[in-house]
This record gives C-alpha cells, sequence and structure tokens, in this order.
C-alpha cells in the first residue's frame, strides 16, 4: 500500500487532543446540517445525496482526509477518518463518503500510477469529483466475476456489461469500474456521464444510502484511464477500508439507538412508572450497553491497524469488526423498536431508519457469515 | 369431552358442510353471499350458539371447516381482512353484549359489509391499556365522547368501533371504565392516516369530538369496561397467534423459498442447520396450536392464549428476518420502493419478503407486547408474585402518566 498516506504508528485506543477535536467539529457540523428532518428530505427528495452537506465536508477537509497534502488533501490517517464515520452513521448522514472517500480514494491511491492519482484525486479533495465503484455483477455476488467486460480496442478500451449495488453510482460524477480483460482484472476511471452508460437507481431498504445498476453498452475508454497499477490489491485494499469504515459507522449508529432509547425510556410512563424502571427494558438496554463497547473496541481496532498498515493483523481486524458490529447494530436496532412499542413502527420516528441502515450495512460488503468464514480461514480453522 | 360426544359433534360439522358447499359451491359463489350462507350454516364461528354463526359446539372444528373451504376453493379471508370484528369484536359480543347487538352486528361483520376497529390503545395508555384517558360523559340515554385514540388498524375502513372509555376518574384506573360500540361515521369522529415502516397507512389516530353514543350501544356495566376490553384482547391473542395453519406454511415458507432460490445448490451447511432449526420451531408452535384448538373450550379464552401469542411474534420476527439475509445483496433492496398508502387490510399475505420482514416487527407489540406477555404468563399462568404496583389503588386522576 506504499501511496497510501505514509503509515502512521499504532495509535492506542485514546483519542489525542486533536482527534478529541476533529470529533467535536465534525458533531457540531452534522448536528445542524443533518438533522432528522434534512436526511428524511434528502431521502426522499433528493435521491439520497445531500449536496450542501457535502460541500460542508469539503470545506472542512473531511472529503479529502485521507488524500496526502501535495493532492490537496489532509493528509490524515484512517483513525481520523474512523472518527467522522462514527459521526456520519449516528445521523445517518446521506452523503458519498464511503463511496468517494474511501473506496474510491483508496483504489486510486493503491492502483492507480504517480500520475493518474496527480490527475484524479485533487477533484476528491476539492468536492468537484465523486467517485463510485463499479465491480460487482449485477447479483451484488461477492465470489462472482464483475459484471463488465472490457475489450480492447483501437488505442484503448469499450466496456460492455453491468454492474450492480453500485453505492452513490447515479449521483456520482465519476465512476471506477472494475472490469475483466483478457489480461485479467482491470480498473479503469470514467466520467459517469460518458456515452454508453444507464444509471438506475436501485429501490432500497435503506433509503440514506442509494445505490445504482449501471449498464455499459460498447462504452469506450481511452488507455490511459486503465489503473497503471495492480488493480486486484486496488480493489482489495478499497474493500478492506470500506469493511472497516463500514464497521465504525455502525458503532455510531448503535450509540445513537442506545441513547435515543435510553432517554425515551426515562420518559415514557406506563403503569405509573418510567418504562425504564421495568427490568425487561433495563436489561435489554444493558445489554446492548455491553455489546456496543465491544463493537466500538472491535471497529476501532481495526480502523487502528488500517491506519498503521498492519495487514497481517487487519486479515484479523477487519473480519472481526464487520461481522461483530453488524449483529450488534442489527439486534440493537431491532430491540429499540421493541422498547419504544408502537411510536417506533411509524414512519415519522426516527428508528426504523436506523433499523434498515443496520440490516443493509449488515448485507453490504458480505454478511457476518461471510467475514466469519473468511477468519475462519485466517486461524486456519 | 367423551369420544361419542366429539363423533356427534363432528358429524354435525360435516352435514352442515355439506349442506352448505351443496347450496353454495365454494369455489363459485359470490364471496360475500358466501360468506352470509356460512354464517347461517352456523360455521362462521361454530362455538357461536345456533343462530348467531354457530353451531354450539367446541370450537376446534373451526380450523376444519376453513380448511375445507380452502380445499374447495373458497375464501376465508374475511378472518384477517375484517380480523378486529371477527377475531376480536364478535367474541366480546358474544361474551358481553345483548340479544340484539348480537343479531344487529354479527352477520354483517362476518360477510364484511361492515368492517371493525378496535379503539383501545392511546398516546399515553398502551400496555397501561387501564391508563387510558378519552372520557365519555352521560347526558340522558346518550354518552358525549372527547379523546384521542392511536394505532387504529383499519380505522379508515371501519364502519364500527370497539370503544374503550373513561365515565369516572376518581376510581381507581381499572375501576373507572365503560365499553362502547360507536359507529364511525358519527358525528366528531376524525380519522387520520398514521403512516408506517412500510410507507403504507394500515393504522389510524382517531380524534373524538363531542362524539354522542346512544346508551344503547354499551357493552357491560358503567364502570365495567375493563373485563369486556380483556374479553377482547384474550380473542385478540388467539386470533394473533393461534392459527393452526398446514405445516410449512407462513413466515417459514418464505424462509424456505429464498433458501431453494438462493442455496439450493450450494446446501450451504450453515445456513441449512439455521433453516431447519426455525423450520422446527415454526412446526412444534404449530402443533401446539392444533392442540390448544382440540382443547379450545366455548367461551372467552384464558391467559394461556398469550404462549401462542408470544412464541409467533418472536419467532415470525426471527423467520422473516433470516430470511433477508439468505436473499444476500437483494436483502439490501425494497422491491418496488416505499409507496406511502392506506391499504384495505393489514399484512397483505402476499407482500414478499422485504415488507414481511419489515411488517413483522410490530408483532411483538401489537395485541400487547412481549415484555407484558411474559408477564401475564408468569404472573397469571405460573402463579409468580406480581411486581409492586404503584398505580392500582389510588386514584386515576393521581397516577403520574407521561
Ligand atoms: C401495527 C400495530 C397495530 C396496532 N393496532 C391497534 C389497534 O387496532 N387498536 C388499538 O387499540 N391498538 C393497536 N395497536 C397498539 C398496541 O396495542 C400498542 O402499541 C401496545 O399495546 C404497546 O403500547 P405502546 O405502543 O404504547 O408501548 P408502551 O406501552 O409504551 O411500551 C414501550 C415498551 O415498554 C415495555 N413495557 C411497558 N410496560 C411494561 C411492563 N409492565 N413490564 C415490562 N415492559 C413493559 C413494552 O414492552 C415496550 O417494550 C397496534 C400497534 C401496532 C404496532
Amino acid at each position: 500500500m506504499s501511496a497510501l498516506t505514509a503509515p502512521a504508528p499504532v495509535q492506542p485506543f485514546t483519542l489525542t487532543d486533536e482527534q478529541k477535536a476533529l470529533t467535536e467539529m465534525v458533531r457540531d457540523l452534522l448536528g445542524d446540517a443533518a438533522s432528522s428532518e434534512r436526511v428524511r428530505e434528502v431521502m426522499l427528495e433528493h435521491g439520497g445525496f445531500d449536496q450542501s452537506l457535502y460541500d460542508q465536508l469539503v470545506q472542512y477537509g473531511l472529503a479529502g482526509l485521507t488524500i496526502s497534502e501535495e493532492h490537496g488533501g489532509a493528509g490524515a490517517s484512517f483513525t481520523e477518518l474512523s472518527i467522522v464515520f462514527e459521526e456520519l452513521g449516528r445521523h445517518l448522514a446521506p452523503v458519498p463518503m464511503l463511496s468517494s472517500s474511501v473506496l474510491g480514494t483508496t483504489a486510486i491511491q493503491v492502483g492507480a500510477t504517480p500520475e493518474q492519482q496527480a490527475a484524479w484525486l485533487p477533484g476528491v479533495a476539492d468536492g468537484s469529483t465523486r467517485l463510485a465503484l463499479a465491480h460487482l455483477d449485477p447479483a451484488g455476488r461477492l465470489d462472482a466475476d464483475p459484471g463488465v467486460r472490457a475489450m480492447a480496442s483501437g488505442d484503448g478500451f469499450t466496456l460492455d456489461g453491468t454492474a450492480g449495488y453500485v453505492i452513490d453510482g447515479a449521483s456520482a460524477t465519476h465512476l471506477l469500474v472494475a472490469a475483466t480483460t483478457d489480461d485479467g482484472l482491470a480498473i479503469f476511471y470514467l466520467d459517469a456521464e460518458a456515452a454508453g452508460i444507464e444509471r438506475r437507481a436501485i429501490d432500497v431498504l435503506d433509503l440514506t444510502r442509494p445505490m445504482a445498476t449501471i449498464t455499459f453498452s460498447g462504452v469506450e475508454v481511452a488507455a490511459d484511464a486503465m489503473f497503471g497499477g495492480n488493480a486486484s490489491a486496488a480493489l482489495h485494499a478499497a474493500l478492506t477500508a470500506g469493511v472497516v469504515m463500514l464497521a465504525c459507522e455502525q458503532v455510531g449508529g448503535i450509540q445513537q439507538i442506545l441513547s435515543r432509547t435510553t432517554v425515551y425510556a426515562r420518559e415514557r410512563v406506563q403503569f405509573g412508572r418510567a418504562i425504564g424502571s421495568f427490568q425487561a427494558v433495563k436489561h435489554k438496554l444493558a445489554e446492548t450497553l455491553v455489546a456496543s463497547e465491544s463493537a466500538r473496541s472491535a471497529a476501532y481496532h481495526a480502523a487502528r491497524m488500517l491506519a498503521a498498515h498492519e495487514i497481517e493483523e487487519l486479515r484479523i481486524a477487519a473480519p472481526l469488526a464487520k461481522s461483530y458490529c453488524s449483529d450488534v447494530y442489527e439486534k440493537a436496532s431491532g430491540d429499540a423498536i421493541q422498547l419504544h412499542g408502537g411510536i417506533a413502527f411509524t414512519w415519522e420516528h426516527d428508528v426504523h431508519l436506523y433499523f434498515k441502515r443496520a440490516k443493509a450495512s449488515k448485507l453490504l460488503f458480505g454478511s457476518p457469515k461471510h467475514h466469519r468464514a473468511l477468519l475462519a480461514d485466517v486461524l486456519e480453522l | 369431552m367423551g369420544n361419542d360426544a366429539t363423533t356427534a359433534e363432528r358429524e354435525q360439522v360435516n352435514a352442515q358442510i355439506e349442506a352448505l358447499f351443496a347450496s353454495h359451491p365454494p369455489a363459485d359463489t359470490p364471496e360475500k353471499e358466501f360468506w352470509g350462507a356460512q354464517f347461517d350454516h352456523g360455521l362462521a364461528w361454530v362455538q357461536h350458539p345456533e343462530g348467531f354463526g354457530g353451531l354450539g359446539v367446541s370450537p376446534r372444528w373451526q380450523a376444519e371447516v376453513d380448511l375445507r373451504i380452502n380445499e374447495a376453493g373458497g375464501s376465508t379471508r374475511n378472518r384477517y381482512m375484517n380480523v378486529l370484528g371477527i377475531g376480536m369484536g364478535a367474541g366480546t359480543i358474544m361474551a358481553h353484549g345483548s340479544e340484539e347487538h348480537q343479531q344487529r352486528f354479527l352477520r354483517p361483520m362476518f360477510t364484511m359489509e361492515e368492517i371493525w376497529c378496535q379503539l383501545f390503545s392511546e398516546p399515553g395508555a398502551g400496555s397501561d391499556l387501564a391508563a387510558l384517558a378519552t372520557t365519555a360523559k352521560q347526558e340522558g340515554d346518550t354518552w358525549i365522547v372527547n379523546g384521542q385514540k392511536v394505532w387504529t388498524t383499519l380505522g379508515h375502513l371501519a364502519k364500527w368501533g370497539l370503544l374503550v372509555t373513561r365515565t369516572d376518574p376518581d376510581v381507581p384506573k381499572h375501576a373507572g371504565l365503560t365499553y362502547f360500540i360507536v359507529d364511525m361515521e358519527e358525528r366528531g369522529v376524525d380519522v387520520r392516516p398514521l403512516y408506517q415502516i412500510t410507507g403504507e397507512a394500515e393504522f389510524n389516530e382517531v380524534y373524538f369530538t363531542d362524539t354522542p353514543i346512544p346508551d344503547d350501544m354499551r357493552l357491560g356495566e358503567v364502570g365495567g369496561g375493563w373485563s369486556v376490553a380483556m374479553t377482547t384482547l384474550m380473542n385478540e391473542r388467539v386470533a394473533i397467534g393461534g392459527n393452526a395453519a398446514p405445516r410449512g406454511t407462513g413466515a417459514i415458507a418464505g424462509a424456505v423459498e429464498a433458501w431453494q432460490k438462493m442455496h439450493g445448490e450450494d446446501g450451504d451447511a450453515g445456513l441449512r442447520d439455521q433453516l431447519l432449526s426455525h423450520w422446527v420451531e415454526a412446526e412444534a408452535m404449530r402443533l401446539t396450536a392444533v392442540r390448544a384448538k382440540e382443547a379450545a373450550q366455548k367461551g372467552t379464552p384464558g391467559p394461556e392464549g398469550s404462549t401462542a401469542k408470544l412464541q409467533w411474534a418472536d419467532l415470525n420476527k426471527a423467520i422473516t428476518s433470516f430470511t433477508i439475509d439468505l436473499l444476500g445483496p437483494e436483502g439490501m433492496t425494497y422491491p418496488g420502493g416505499y409507496e406511502f398508502t392506506r391499504p384495505e387490510q393489514t399484512a397483505n399475505r402476499d407482500a414478499g419478503p422485504h415488507k414481511s420482514f419489515l411488517r413483522a416487527r410490530a408483532n411483538s407489540i401489537e395485541g400487547g407486547t412481549s415484555e407484558v406477555m411474559k408477564n401475564i404468563l408468569g404472573e397469571r399462568v405460573l402463579g409468580l408474585p406480581g411486581e409492586p404496583r404503584v398505580d392500582k389503588n389510588i386514584p386515576w386522576r393521581e397516577v403520574p402518566r407521561s
């Protein structure tokens, strides 16, 4: 991963003063700009992309947080980015950070030549480029070849096929398309509006994370649009980073529903007492508290290993975090519905948005079962 | 029940089924007409007395009647499309209504000419139903109702509502309640949709502003509403959970289908075991429902009805969630998108796995939450001591509420 920001030494779990300040800053920003009303407006009326919030993230240097200063970024590590993701997860903020600042950026950093990086990354940092990674087949199968095929033609290539489950695929300005060629896997950098590309929004469970099916019909690309480095390594690194940042985002969601449900259990009175005084309610919340602490540890550990480029440990830490945080989030958000009673079943109430985020993010980048199987391989079990 | 009596009942039921099928072939008779004839043959609620939609036999035969109707190509969908009436209102009217009520309401309820809703819950009174605050004040032969109900399933389609009100705020909460049947077309009834997790609005908020109800629409005594409400709830829990459907139907069928589609070829051992573990529990639960039906007595079901409701709710949630997991990436979708509509029935039977998954979240809330079901089973069936209560012996007025 030589092209990434230089590896930081492994950081302790405790946040530095600067990291604390970053937390405060993002929290303040999202508290105002990613209110529940705003998130709902964006998910229902703007296809799940909040341009104005994204502009603010760009202004604060968050879209290019892990991009080197040389390319207009902040040159920070994934530890810092994990802080941002936790906060995004608290608010279900509908911005293309996972797609562009994690998947797309990391793929370029690992698999593109220095010239390509110099050409492509500054746009991400300054907000003019929003990347989406199109690497799956139409059914989104992890173990299948990409749905797109690239044939050499003239000086460049022609792309044909369909990529499924492209996160933020409909709103991205540029696509990174993984395709099979006669020489193996390749990744191409394309203008999302190029001739022959058709993007269709998928009806998603979690409206705060839009996805698209993208069809390529004879799309012409120049030779220099193909990643000059190792495409497989780029894809692997991008997805590993995606998995880890997703786990951090899940931790934010878990935290948010735990605190909201706790507040509700203190306020809601039935039988002349706060429902939080019933052990059935109290115990469920205490269980979520315990699980949330472990989820946090798993996600933080993975983020620190990612930041430090501890590749061997990441093979354990990433699937650990993704499988555990997904399961905890799903259970915690389901319990949150239960503990709120009928009100949580209404569209107006926010709990269902977290419940849907939990289920969809559990299945994104492979289910917990998939990640436990990866772990079993590493552990040679 | 002795074997002779059982045989006699079976013959009686069979004779009526055959007579019904001869005069009204299930597959060829329009639904409403068929349901009317079914009622007249005593096959609507077999346990009711003759003339009231029943034959005065054990309720255990009902499942068989419904199965035969389905097998013959007839429909029993009135049971879930008008579930608040057929599943809950009917038993309440039989137990607490006058003969006039029974004559007036049961048949059009069963034929679906009149849809029913249940006006129990309020913003401040869910699990603690007896805390409700909607008032009814007597003026001569009429009661004047004011207040707000919530989560009123099918309120937008209903002609009649089962309404519990507070008629005396100065006595302990259970003692000050009175139960009515309210005409949803009466003045001062305002039904507003509440959209839910699926985007649809099955349920509603209902506001009453000086709505008049004649005293002869009261069920039970003034101040006796709690025991009438309990009858409705006991019937509800059996209606929700006690379904002795054929083996392999319901949520587990969806899971099996998803398994076959996604893993029929690779036969993933871990998921297969999980599927079968759900299948086993679903089947054991179904057999419990069959057993409960056989043992069922005429009259209002007891607290043991909560067993089935509790198990069904949690299992249905688990299975529908597992089904989404089985679908893999497709589990991240919501085919057709969220549509903000007011459906004609609850929980569309052919909703597909995604909507079923979301709809099932309510199963452990509606009709009494799983926590409350466990309290009931612990205290009323197992006889464990109750929790200390702060709200039982003081006037309703003085009980803290949120
Ligand atoms: C889809 C749907 C349809 C419905 N349809 C109708 C309808 O048609 N008519 C109608 O009248 N109502 C209807 N309801 C309302 C339903 O009966 C109530 O939602 C239910 O009784 C719970 O009340 P609540 O929502 O106020 O939750 P609350 O009572 O506020 O409960 C919140 C949480 O506290 C817990 N809790 C409360 N008391 C205790 C206790 N003593 N011990 C332990 N835990 C406790 C609950 O289990 C729950 O987890 C419907 C609800 C839903 C979701």
